[in-house]
């Protein structure tokens, strides 16, 4: 059976014929061609599919493209500015070696922005918690919370009224 | 002046911009025109023979396209996958190397172990169809442990290998030991367990084949630490398909930690099966595909003695160590327990006479082979266990008895008894500098302060050493390699001064793009922004032999060097061309070559130019193109070595393990870009903490059913479960061997953090009589102990 599924995705409506069984992850990934989301496993344990979906992070390999019909979808492709300008938490990871091979990274930096969102001033405590969804294999986390750290304060800075106000 | 991105700068990498962006190029992001997609059918049972497969029902399925078994294969004459490496017997009998099928022919020997393939439009569709092959299975009784297997009643894995026996090994002065032992005033004893684990690259294996009809060619695309020997391997030895007519791509590749080194069935069968349909075929493991069939890691039981005198000088260490390879032998699986463990039992010690002995047996399980580390971690955990009994023993502080038995400085170049010759080593300095880090002097006062809070504070060293730079061909060679192991680069000077590298290393996370980058910026004073690095692609790099065992910059640099050499000496004879002066009077420097005593001198750029539009070059001497290519093979091994320290408190109440401090103090030699080469010691130690603390892979002993088969089951390292830590290194031991005094950095975390995090939590047990705990130390298995050992608290 298929099903007409529609949705903005980082800021563009899409609508697409999927069938009804169809994960929203493999919606992203095969049927838009957004192949920056990852699947890291098929147990909702590693993170590495997380998108925002109206605002929030989701573990796209757990939720149905129809369960999304309808929402605001944010993936890695839809983060930076349209110049190019790099969100300040990619920009963070960057200049903190937080990514290695880089397949977990667009859940990692996903889920960062959401944790920030929540607690745009977080401990390391607070961040390595916030983050114990999602598995990196590569940098031992160290600098991931770093990461996160700055990450946070340069979201705060950058618009203190935005983040407040969500 | 120094160039701000050259040798020694945090320089940030150049490969983040896609990967932050999401525009990484992995193998399963890549999609073809009229692609299929392959779904393997796999063993349930750990042993069985197959009386027949029925495909009718999964044909008739939606979007089939095919269904294609091992009898498929065999007719179509598909080889075995090849083993890497040989290894001879005590007795001088070869290794027993039963054949390994890409898919199964008569039986199957592991819970995953490939029957079929389904070839569908979609993946959906594959998998639904998968579920419809019906596949009559015998079921047969299963040896899933190494020490069942070799119990004598236990059923065979392969007809071929009586008892179960790969091979039976052994290095080292057995009579020296034996006398040594028998003169010794003390003697430590371990038993220990390695287990098993499995690697868990983020990025599952994929693979996508391709077959161009027009011109014979196949393409494949597949997630692998060495692109060129999948290619050596594949076309040689499984497909019969010569090297002009196969290209192997190894793009973005998430993480292999040794597990993408090896070449594997499915790579066989998508390029096999993209001919057959007359389509491409990419196949994509899931996790739990991923967990059964991704070559595992360790696997070891070993019993070891050290024999000392009074003063706790080591005398003598002898080894015995049973050897996991599973059910067939993957690439380099071999040389792991054998020259890449046994070599390294010596450690940092001066320990005179060493013996090991090695069994290594066939299981019914994944095979085994390469896992960060890959046998050091193995030699290096057994040696720090063992030294801190001793020290037990003999009644000795942990840091006194190792400092007594270091290999000094100034005993270097040092030969060991175990076949290695260490080139540079200051082993105490390690300890030196790390003891403060970890405030060990105050180490006594914080114990007091968590006993006075109820809880159990433990401190654990561990000194490694790693032979890495895996390497010297002669050596490999004499060791049972079946190829030479050196490294091959490319360096091409383009007509307006920018340069493609090109580099048969592969980067998987190591940062490749930015520290050979920085060598070549250094070099050639030129902006790193004018540098590319290319790597993975068979038919744009002449050779490489990929990346594993710390080697790619101890290796691939010293080659990247030596074509710089070349190109240097090119462009010094078409500056004295230019500058109509001697090439004797050419000096060079930082990429300008000035005639000595004048001013006259041109940068390498004006030379790129005028080596591509050249008009009046003496052309019996000077060759237009500023292009050079070397071939690097090493002298020796390289010797990274340091020193790890880990603080635990332990709370007696849950058993819960939490560590409280960690210190890494390495010698990597000469650094080319410490942001990269710290992230790297961090992740390592992750894994080594991951697996002290949590990770183990479990079959079933009866039914030899994978247990441990999601990350449900795995319990995998995750942010709060380890801390930040310290790392310091230092680079005044430069390797003496290689042009940049580089030894390699991305193994050293893993290959010393079990030991200091198991020597630590022992520690804080040793007031319940513990001497030894196998890892993972649980929460479960720390309260166990502690409850055995307090009966009057269990009565409570």
């Amino acid at each position: 059976m298929s099903c007409t599924v529609s949705m903005t995705v980082n800021g563009k409506t899409v609508s697409r014929e999927v069938e009804e069984r169809t994960l929203l992850v493999t919606f992203l990934r095969e049927h838009l061609g957004l192949t920056g989301t990852h699947v890291g496993c098929d147990t909702s344990q590693c993170g590495a599919c997380v998108v925002h979906v109206d605002g929030r992070s989701v573990k796209s390999c757990t939720a149905l493209a129809v369960q999304a019909d309808g929402a605001e979808v944010t993936t890695i492709e839809g983060l930076a500015a349209a110049d190019g300008t790099l969100h300040p938490m990619q920009a963070a990871f960057r200049e903190h070696h937080g990514l290695q091979c880089g397949f977990c990274t667009p859940g990692m930096v996903m889920s960062a922005v959401d944790l920030v969102r929540e607690n745009p001033n977080p401990t390391e405590a607070e961040i390595r918690e916030g983050l114990e969804g999602n598995i990196c294999r590569c940098t031992g986390y160290h600098n991931i919370v770093k990461a996160v750290k700055a990450g946070a304060e340069a979201m705060s800075a950058a618009q203190p009224a935005a983040v407040a106000a969500e | 002046m120094a160039n701000p991105n050259g040798i020694g700068a945090s320089v940030r990498r150049r490969e983040d911009q896609r990967f932050l962006t999401g525009r990484g190029n992995y193998t399963d992001d890549f999609k073809r025109l009229n692609m299929t997609h392959a779904v393997h059918v796999r063993s349930p049972y750990a042993h069985a023979r197959i009386l027949g497969i029925d495909a009718s029902g999964a044909l008739a399925m939606p979007g089939v396209v095919a269904v294609l078994t091992g009898a498929d294969m065999e007719a179509d004459k598909v080889g075995s996958l090849p083993c890497g490496w040989q290894i001879h017997s005590k007795d001088g009998s070869p290794m027993k190397e039963p054949p390994h099928y890409p898919l199964a022919r008569d039986r199957v020997r592991y819970v995953g172990d490939a029957v079929a393939v389904v070839i569908a439009e979609t993946r959906e569709q594959a998998r639904d169809a998968a579920e419809a092959v019906v596949v009559d299975y015998e079921e047969l009784p299963a040896a899933a442990t190494s020490t069942r297997a070799i119990d004598g009643s236990a059923p065979l894995v392969h007809d071929d290998a009586p008892g179960n026996v790969c091979y039976d090994w052994h290095l080292g002065d057995k009579a020296a030991v034996d006398a040594a032992f028998a003169q010794a005033t003390h003697v430590a004893t371990i038993d220990l367990v390695n287990q098993r684990l499995v690697p868990n690259a983020m990025e599952p294996r994929a693979a996508l084949g391709e077959y161009d009809p027009s011109n014979g060619e196949y393409t494949l695309t597949t997630t692998s630490q060495n692109p060129h020997v999948t290619r050596l391997l594949m076309g040689a030895f499984v497909l019969g398909i010569p090297e002009h007519k196969l290209r192997v791509v190894a793009p973005d590749v998430g993480g292999g930690f040794g597990s993408k080194i090896f070449h594997y069935g499915e790579e066989a069968v998508v390029t096999w099966a993209a001919r057959k349909v007359g389509r491409p075929v990419k196949w994509t493991a899931d996790r739990s595909e991923s967990f059964l069939t991704d070559a595992h890691g360790r696997d070891h039981v070993s019993h070891a003695e050290m024999a000392m005198d009074a003063d706790g000088n080591f005398l003598a260490l002898r080894v015995s160590t049973l050897a996991n390879l599973g059910a067939y032998l993957s690439t380099f699986a071999p040389s792991i327990p054998t020259y890449l463990y046994a070599t390294l039992l010596a450690g940092q010690y001066k320990t005179p006479a060493i013996y090991a002995e090695v069994k290594a047996v066939f299981t019914h399980t994944a095979p085994v082979d390469a896992y960060r580390g890959a046998g050091r971690p193995e030699a290096c955990y057994l040696i720090e266990r063992l030294v801190d009994v001793a020290a037990g023993v003999v009644g000795l502080d942990k840091t006194e008895i190792r400092r007594r038995n270091f290999v000094p400085a100034e005993a270097m170049p040092y030969q060991t008894p175990v076949a290695l010759q260490y080139d540079t080593g200051d082993f105490a300095k390690n300890l030196d500098i790390a003891l403060p880090l970890v405030d060990y002097d105050g180490f006594r006062q914080r114990r007091a302060d968590s006993r006075a809070r109820g809880k159990l504070r433990g401190i654990g060293f561990a000194t490694y050493i790693e032979a890495c730079g895996i390497a010297p061909s002669n050596v490999a060679g004499a060791l049972g390699a079946r190829a030479g192991l050196y490294e091959c680069a490319e360096v091409r000077f383009h007509p307006t001064g920018s340069v493609t590298v090109f580099t048969g290393a592969h980067s998987h996370g190591q940062g490749h793009e930015t520290t050979f980058a920085q060598i070549v910026a250094e070099r050639f004073g030129i902006p790193i922004e004018n540098v590319e690095i290319v790597h993975g692609d068979t038919n744009k790099i002449p050779f490489g032999m990929g990346t594993y065992g710390s080697r790619s910059l101890a290796v691939g640099g010293s080659a990247l060097v030596k074509a710089m050499d070349k190109v240097e000496r090119k462009a010094k004879k078409i500056a004295a061309h230019m500058l109509e002066a001697a090439e004797t009077d050419i000096e060079v420097k930082d990429g300008r070559f000035t005639v000595a005593g004048t001013d006259k001198s041109l940068g390498i750029g004006d030379i790129a130019l005028q080596a591509y539009v050249p008009h009046n070059f003496p052309l019996d001497e000077l060759e237009p193109g500023l292009d050079e290519q070397a071939f690097y093979d090493p002298k020796n091994f390289t010797y990274p070595n340091g020193c790890h320290v880990c603080e635990v408190e332990i709370d007696p109440d849950t058993g819960v393990t939490t560590i409280v401090n960690f210190a890494a103090v390495d010698d990597f030699g000469r650094v080319i870009n410490p942001l990269i080469v710290e992230g790297q010691v961090h992740g390592g130690l992750v894994q080594g903490i991951g697996q002290a603390l949590f990770e183990n892979c479990v079959y079933d002993e009866e039914s030899g059913q994978l247990v441990t088969g999601s990350y449900m089951d795995y319990c995998m390292p995750r942010a709060d479960d380890v801390p930040s830590f310290t790392v310091r290194y230092h680079e005044d031991q430069p390797c003496t061997h290689n042009p940049l005094g580089v030894k390699g950095c991305g193994e050293a975390g893993t290959i010393g953090a079990a030991a200091a995090v198991i020597n630590a939590v022992v520690d804080a047990l040793s007031d319940y009589g513990v001497t030894h705990m196998d890892m993972p130390a649980t929460p479960e298995k720390v309260w166990r102990v502690i409850r055995e050992a307090t009966p009057a608290m269990a009565a409570e």
